[in-house]
């Protein structure tokens, strides 16, 4: 190519501003306003990237996201990020991008073997071979094809990669998605009635088609300074929107760059979730491809796109371009470049006595109609075309630097279709239209085969009435009064699908998918479009066959001998370009990604020292040490045997429960009875699933006639009160019952220990606490030190012990005063090691052992069940496989060697059938007053085993461990010292 | 052109010809030929009015279940029924996991037969699926949860499967793109099933077409059952958009809408369907060459050989019957993804789908008579249809040849949850949006 | 994304709400029987199209609500409150 290439200015460009970059090592330089591909034209490069398969040199294709090939690596501080888009990114000064999908180089890429070898390896191959020797899959043929497969790189797998992103919800009456001419009228229409409007487009710029016609400029910027005055309007450049999702609700992508991104601290992203009571689409139609031998040289473009180019950017494409076209549309890029100065356009119509063709030629334009391409001639780049008439006869080559191509026009359809839109066939466009029911939203302007400028801008204005209509505007505030440039007179599309020829005629220039590849597929029975596709991997690139998807369906319709409006085209699916994970993402990630629930006192268990685990949301104190191992926690939980020790609790679910009610309603949760509880008793209760399965356990107190408080363990805190929930309005609305959780509004404390009573004596003043006074499973409300709080008689160690509770905020204060009072007998705080070492000896069960698959009488609390009236899981839990002999049941085990480890998750087995596996180790602790180590464990049959030793297997260790079977219940099997 | 000879049995009625043997040689010889002398992968027939067998679904199971009838039970008087096109349905929509880690010996069994079917399919079935049995991996982040992992790795252990423990260390230098720290919860370590991998899902359900049309099965596409004909106490034939079909025996295998079609007999199921969603990326150069699960959340991931990263969550959480992503989820696995792999932040994800599933009451699948005689369900395949494919078309092919169960699949009968032995994995309790 | 108008709150989106399922079927009486039971906590009807449901409002007034959906196309044709009675659309043809 001669001269430079830039020739104009551009709409977008400031050559006032140069801007350096390097592409694969070489400096090049463009002009603020370009995107990397227009600058590489402008720079005279052809040759940007190679395809996915064949490796075949490719240029590029398009001017935006569409683009198939101009797929390039940024390298940034970050690291590198593939595949960005040539024709859509931003250049910016210092932009480094290399190719992809090459080696060594672009310019000599060794896997370019593959396009000799393709007729070997055609769609599917790989279905049909690499089966033999069996073995060879894995370590062979698969890293082979997965090394030649993949675009871009990513050599960002260490570190933080800059993942700044946000989410952002957007309300409006109405989202108008596009803002060519339809979406710009259409929204400024709507605004102006005083409807909230988002209009959200792509493009960097609003206008669309009104970018690319001089006659148009005025109307654009006056209509975009009209919408930039509506208050109500919020226009969103950059904003693609990905997917519709139903009920108004739509997910878009906004792309901060340049000095935005760089105010918000580097954000680049934005997800806008855009709540709208109507959608109007206005997304304009995509120019397609020709399949014929030689459509993916570098040079091959689509005429839109190099119109595009020129006026956006100023940047030729060539200087002896030829076209390929078939749509009197198309020929606006012939004139705008003939009007640029180009003096050596050729155009080769597919159509004959066109009255584009008629005006071209009273331009000087050489016209050429009737024929088709039939080859590209140049080796890495067009040096030529070669002619023919479509019966292939008269053959004649024409010299050119460029094959500026055009096969018409796609509605944009997809978002439509994700709304339910039936597509269907326009014979005058040659393409599909969205049929959207009218509740769905509206198409307007090329979205819906409507082309033409003029013709779009009342097409938006209609679109805009009806819609105002819907929402109360019956009649709309009154438009711009522009005048509309008048829409050219055109013939009809010539439809053209591919020239048959010999070569290579791509309908997807990613994958690389031929032509031939959809007649192979055909031939082969994948002769349904979705077959199709998924066989020969047509449309499922980043580009998800935007130019040449349908191109694809004809020839498949060609193949079967159906009409194309029968074959159809693979359904639309999110998302409309491809989106960063980052993106979606937005900022609830790594330390946001779930909220963090912190005790009351998590500051105080911090300062003294606790390690914390996270169970769920909560963050609780492990055990108050960094030290690892099990020292520390034997020593919380000896505190707990020998003397006294406090824990907190507050993670405990809390229910209150009022109302007349209350006692009644508590049955039917309870397996066991409350009605007969006495005020001022707590009583341990168990609930069931309706299908007869424990769910959860806890204690309850009556704290009033009508007054209840529900205890639920912590990982069922909200599945708890969920399930009560659920059952007092759906199953029992005619009790009159009050919930509510109060979970969040009490510290709660255990103090445990056999001088547990002296220290709760000395902050409590209004509690007669001696055993007969507050025996065992008493509850009371009482002032603990100066504090109107609650003190609960009961014990999950197996010790002596109360539970204080007190609003939360005063926690810290009773906490501090429990230390106090308990200084004297050497009180400890423990975490939850130690709370489960002490809970494991003494048989207590937690989720470890009621994990859903267990019964109450599997965990030994059958009797626990009230014969005489309902309950939630009564029926069901009778049930024979409910009670059937091989039911694992609650057992403790001890190593017989005492000086062996538990693992939990061991498999217990007999010696003489290691591999049946009998039950599992379900908690494990060495023990405080013990011998070695204690564990509970699921047995079948275990509460009637005869066995008494059996092996904890665990292969995962290389572990296997005479174990007896012992008594869940290991100390104080008598309960002797809770009374105490 | 002469195709190499077909070991398979003569087809008994394949309407098209036979698309003979597939070899790196006849690819070679094609293309010398320009690729002209293939045929179709599976002959498109046109239903007769009676067969032995009528297998209503042309998805993974219902064309396993044929292919076994005809190969392995000697049953070739089988029709499969498929409203659309096949194979597009959940074994064209999954994620295309394979593996056997389960918690219930009789599911660790079953699973763990499937996955030696999976390994010798290939060579079978003449059909590359790309098995590949690269591992999966579960990492963990509780003490809870590696007791819970710890316990199903020592069970596949016993029953002979293979199973590793990973120290976080091990984590980390086999996915060098999990951040070990990741801010919220700390991965512990991981179990690995080495044996467990991915399979080309679309492959699977050609290979079992072409398979089971080259052994006499008919595949009627485009035919959708409308009813369901039966005397007082046993099926007697479908109703069709191609008109009536009648059969001594008919196989539900449309997990998704089983009860639909179930309902056509007069039966409620202890299945509810919802939607599981996928997602694909760009396709980039090899970074993971493993199947990695999160374990503090619903983010599972692998990369293809394509290049793409696969990759899904959970379910939404109610009924549905829309075969399409939804945003929230999309939102979850993103936060996921970007946490347990910040290095894929930037990378793109080029698709959302989803995929309707029969989720059953208790988490496990259905393989089982039903009330009506004659009418046997392959149903109720929650997450696990995919990697079940080969197990359950062996085991419902047992079923209906036998008129018993297969020794893998008796505990898969439909009267566990009346009799209270319900398979509940995770112990969710009958509640199909929580398992 | 589905976005449901909870009479006491106003429209939310669906991550507020917890599903809870078949609102078609009561609990039996306690003496109705095991295969009653085992209908009403495992058999579903499960239809594609209009679905009688629980969705509990955990995120806002904690309201259990009933709502009519349709489970194809995901349009909400009414929410109302647990106690309330609803009546499903007819579906055309079958």
């Amino acid at each position: 190519m001669q001269g430079p290439a830039r020739i104009a200015e551009g709409l977008l460009t400031d050559a006032a501003r140069p801007l350096g970059f390097r592409f694969d090592g070489q400096r090049m330089q463009g002009v603020a306003g370009d995107t990397l591909a227009s600058a590489l034209l402008a720079n005279g490069r052809r040759l940007v990237g190679r395809s996915f398969k064949y490796h075949r040199p490719r240029g590029i294709v398009t001017a935006g996201p569409e683009e198939p090939c101009a797929l390039v690596d940024v390298i940034g501080a970050g690291g590198r990020e593939p595949n960005h888009l040539a024709t859509t990114l931003a250049l910016y000064q210092d932009l480094v991008a290399e190719s992809q999908n090459r080696w060594p180089s672009l310019g000599f890429d060794v896997m370019a073997l593959n396009d000799r070898i393709a007729r070997f390896i055609p769609a599917g191959f790989y279905y049909k071979t690499f089966m033999a020797p069996g073995w060879a899959w894995e370590p062979l043929y698969e890293p082979l094809i997965r090394h030649a497969a993949g675009l871009g790189r990513l050599d960002a797998i260490v570190g933080e990669h800059a993942a700044l992103a946000e989410t952002v919800h957007d309300h409006a009456d109405v989202l108008v998605v596009g803002a060519g001419v339809a979406g710009l009228t259409a929204a400024h229409r709507l605004g102006a009635s005083g409807l909230r409007v988002v209009l959200a487009e792509q493009d960097t710029v609003l206008g669309g088609g009104a970018l690319l016609d001089a006659r148009w400029a005025e109307w654009r910027e006056t209509t975009c300074d009209a919408l930039a005055g509506l208050p109500r309007v919020h226009c969103l450049a950059r904003t693609t929107v990905l997917g519709a999702y139903g009920h108004g609700v739509f997910a878009a992508l906004e792309t901060l760059a340049g000095a935005d991104a760089a105010n918000l601290g580097r954000l680049r992203e934005r997800l806008r979730i855009i709540r709208a009571r109507r959608v109007i689409f206005a997304t304009g139609a995509i120019e397609r491809l020709i399949a014929f031998p030689g459509n993916d040289l570098p040079g091959v473009m689509l005429a839109g796109a190099a119109l595009g180019y020129l006026r956006r950017y100023g940047v030729a494409v060539g200087r002896q371009p030829a076209f390929f076209l078939n749509t009197d549309q198309a020929y606006e890029s012939v004139f705008a470049l003939a009007g640029a100065g180009i003096e050596r356009v050729g155009v080769i119509d597919v159509r004959s006595g066109s009255l584009a063709a008629e005006r071209a030629r009273v331009l000087g334009i050489e016209v050429h109609e009737g024929v088709v391409v039939e080859a590209v001639i140049g080796r890495g780049a067009v040096g030529g075309v070669r002619v023919a008439n479509r019966d292939g006869s008269q053959r004649r080559e024409f010299e050119a630097d460029s094959l500026l191509i055009s096969g018409g026009y796609c509605p944009a359809t997809a978002l439509a279709s994700q709304l339910g839109a039936a597509l269907k066939w326009q014979d005058a466009i040659a393409a599909f239209t969205p049929e959207l029911a009218p509740a769905a939203g509206r198409v307007a302007g090329a979205a819906r085969g409507v082309f033409g400028l003029a013709a779009a801008a009342r097409n938006g204005e209609a679109a805009a009435r009806v819609i105002g209509a819907e929402l109360g505007h019956a009649s709309l505030a009154a438009g711009l009064e522009l005048a509309l440039p008048p829409d050219a007179e055109a013939t009809p599309i010539g439809a053209l699908w591919e020239v048959q020829a010999r070569g290579k005629a791509f309908v997807d220039l990613q994958n690389d998918v031929t032509a031939a590849d959809v007649r192979l597929a055909q031939l082969e029975g994948y002769e349904h479009v979705e077959h199709m596709k998924r066989y020969t991997t047509h449309g499922m690139a980043t580009d998800q066959g935007r130019i040449g998807g349908l191109v694809g369906s004809a020839v498949l319709a060609q193949a079967r001998g159906l009409p194309l409006a029968e074959v159809g085209q693979p359904k639309a699916r999110p998302y409309a370009q491809p989106v960063p994970l980052a993106a979606l993402a937005g900022s609830e990630v790594r330390q946001h990604l779930k909220p963090k629930r912190r005790l009351p006192l998590h500051d105080w268990h911090e300062a003294a020292g606790a390690s914390f685990v996270t169970t769920g949301l909560w963050l609780r104190p492990l055990v108050y040490s960094r030290q690892s191992g099990w020292q520390p926690v034997l020593r919380e939980a000896r505190a707990v045997r020998t003397s006294v020790g406090v824990t907190d609790v507050s993670t405990l679910g809390k229910i209150d429960v009022q109302g007349p009610d209350a006692a009644k309603f508590l049955d039917f949760i309870y397996a066991n009875t409350f009605s007969t509880l006495a005020v001022g008793r707590s009583r341990y209760g168990i609930m069931l699933r309706e299908d007869g399965m424990l769910l959860d356990d806890g204690t309850t107190s009556r704290l009033a006639q009508q007054h209840f408080l529900v205890t639920t363990t912590t990982a069922n805190a909200a599945a708890v009160l969920e399930h009560i929930e659920f059952h007092l309005q759906a199953v029992c609305p005619q009790f009159d019952v009050l919930l509510s959780d109060v979970g969040d509004q009490w510290a709660q404390f255990a103090i445990a220990g056999p001088r547990s009573r002296e220290v709760v004596t000395a902050l409590v003043a209004d509690l007669d606490l001696s055993g007969q006074a507050f025996p065992f499973m008493a509850a009371s409300a009482a002032t603990i030190a100066g504090v109107a709080g609650r003190v609960f008689r009961i014990s999950f160690s197996g010790e002596l012990a109360y539970e204080l509770a007190v609003p939360a905020r005063h926690g810290l204060q009773v906490w501090l005063a429990v230390l106090a009072a308990g200084r004297p007998f050497g009180i400890r705080p423990y975490g939850l090691d130690a709370l489960n070492t002490l809970r494991i000896e003494k048989g207590h069960v937690t989720g470890a052992e009621m994990n859903g698959n267990t019964s109450a009488d599997d965990l030994g609390f059958g009797r626990m069940l009230k014969p005489q009236a309902d309950f939630i899981g009564r029926e069901l839990s009778q049930r024979a496989g409910l009670h059937a002999p091989d039911r694992l049941q609650l057992v403790g085990v001890r190593p017989v060697n005492r000086k062996r480890r538990l693992r939990n998750g061991a498999h217990l087995v007999a010696a003489k059938a290691r591999t049946v596996s009998l039950g599992y180790v379900t908690s494990s602790t060495p023990s405080t007053e013990l011998e070695g180590w204690v564990g509970l464990a699921l047995l079948e049959g275990g509460r009637h085993c005869r066995v008494q030793r059996l092996l904890a297997s665990s292969p995962v260790h290389n572990e296997a461990t005479e174990v007896e079977i012992v008594s869940p219940h290991m100390i104080d099997p008598e309960n002797v010292r809770v009374r105490a | 052109m002469t195709a190499v000879p077909n070991p398979e049995p003569v087809p008994a009625r394949a309407d098209g010809e036979s698309s003979g043997r597939y070899s790196g040689w006849r690819l070679l010889t094609e293309g010398l030929a320009g690729q002209r002398g293939w045929r179709r992968a599976w002959a498109k027939a046109t239903p007769r009015p009676r067969y032995r067998v009528v297998i209503v679904g042309g998805g993974g199971h219902g064309l396993a279940t044929a292919y076994y009838l005809a190969s392995e039970y000697g049953i070739r008087d089988v029709a499969v029924l498929e409203k659309g096109p096949i194979g597009l349905g959940n074994v064209g929509r999954n994620t295309t996991i394979i593996r056997s880690n389960y918690f219930l010996p009789d599911n660790i069994r079953f699973y763990d037969y499937s996955l030696q079917l999976w390994e010798g399919l290939e060579r079978r079935l003449n059909f590359n699926a790309m098995v590949s049995q690269r591992g999966t991996l579960n990492l963990f982040h509780t003490e809870a949860q590696r007791d819970l992992f710890t316990r199903r790795a020592n069970l596949m252990r016993l029953l002979g499967v293979g199973a590793v423990r990973l120290s976080r260390e091990a984590v980390k230098g086999m996915v060098p793109l999990v951040d070990l720290d990741n801010g919220r919860y700390p991965v512990l370590g991981g179990f690995l099933q080495p044996r467990g991998g991915t399979v080309r899902h679309d492959a699977v359900a050609w290979g079992y077409a072409r398979a089971a049309s080259q052994a006499g099965v008919d595949i009627i596409e485009h035919c959708e059952v409308t009813g369901m004909r039966r005397d007082a106490r046993r099926v007697t034939g479908v109703d069709t958009t191609r008109g009536l079909i009648e059969a001594d025996t008919i196989c539900l295998a449309v997990a998704g809408h089983s009860s639909q079609l179930a309902a056509m007999a007069g039966l409620t199921l202890p299945i509810e369907t919802h939607v599981l969603q996928a997602f694909v990326s760009e396709a980039i150069k090899p970074v993971l060459d493993v199947v990695v699960t999160y374990g503090a959340g619903h983010f599972y991931i692998s990369q293809s050989d394509k290049g793409g990263l696969v990759f899904g969550g959970a379910i939404d959480g109610y009924n549905t019957y829309a075969q399409r992503g939804t945003l929230p989820v999309a939102e979850e696995v993103a936060m996921e993804a970007v946490t347990l792999m910040p290095g894929l932040a930037r990378v793109k994800v080029l698709r959302q789908w989803g995929g309707v599933m029969d989720m059953s009451m208790d988490g496990s699948p259905i393989i089982s008579k039903t009330p009506i005689d004659g009418l046997i369900l392959n149903g109720g395949w929650c997450y696990g249809g995919f990697k079940a494919i080969p197990a359950g078309g062996m085991c419902t092919a047992h079923l209906i040849a036998r008129d018993a169960a297969h020794p893998l699949a008796a505990h898969l009968d439909l009267g566990r949850f009346a009799a209270g032995r319900t398979l509940d994995e995770r112990g969710a309790g009958p509640f199909p949006y929580a398992h | 994304m589905l976005r449901i108008r909870c009479p006491w709150c106003g429209e939310r989106d669906e991550t507020e709400f917890r599903y809870r399922g078949d609102a078609s079927q009561s609990r039996p009486a306690a003496d109705a029987g095991l295969e009653a039971f085992s209908a009403y906590v495992y058999e579903r009807k499960n239809p594609r199209g209009w679905h009688l449901e629980w969705w509990l409002h955990v995120g806002g007034c904690r309201r259990l609500l009933k709502l009519v959906r349709h489970t194809l196309t995901h349009e909400i044709r009414w929410v109302g409150n647990a106690e309330d009675q609803a009546s499903l659309p007819r579906e055309p043809g079958r």
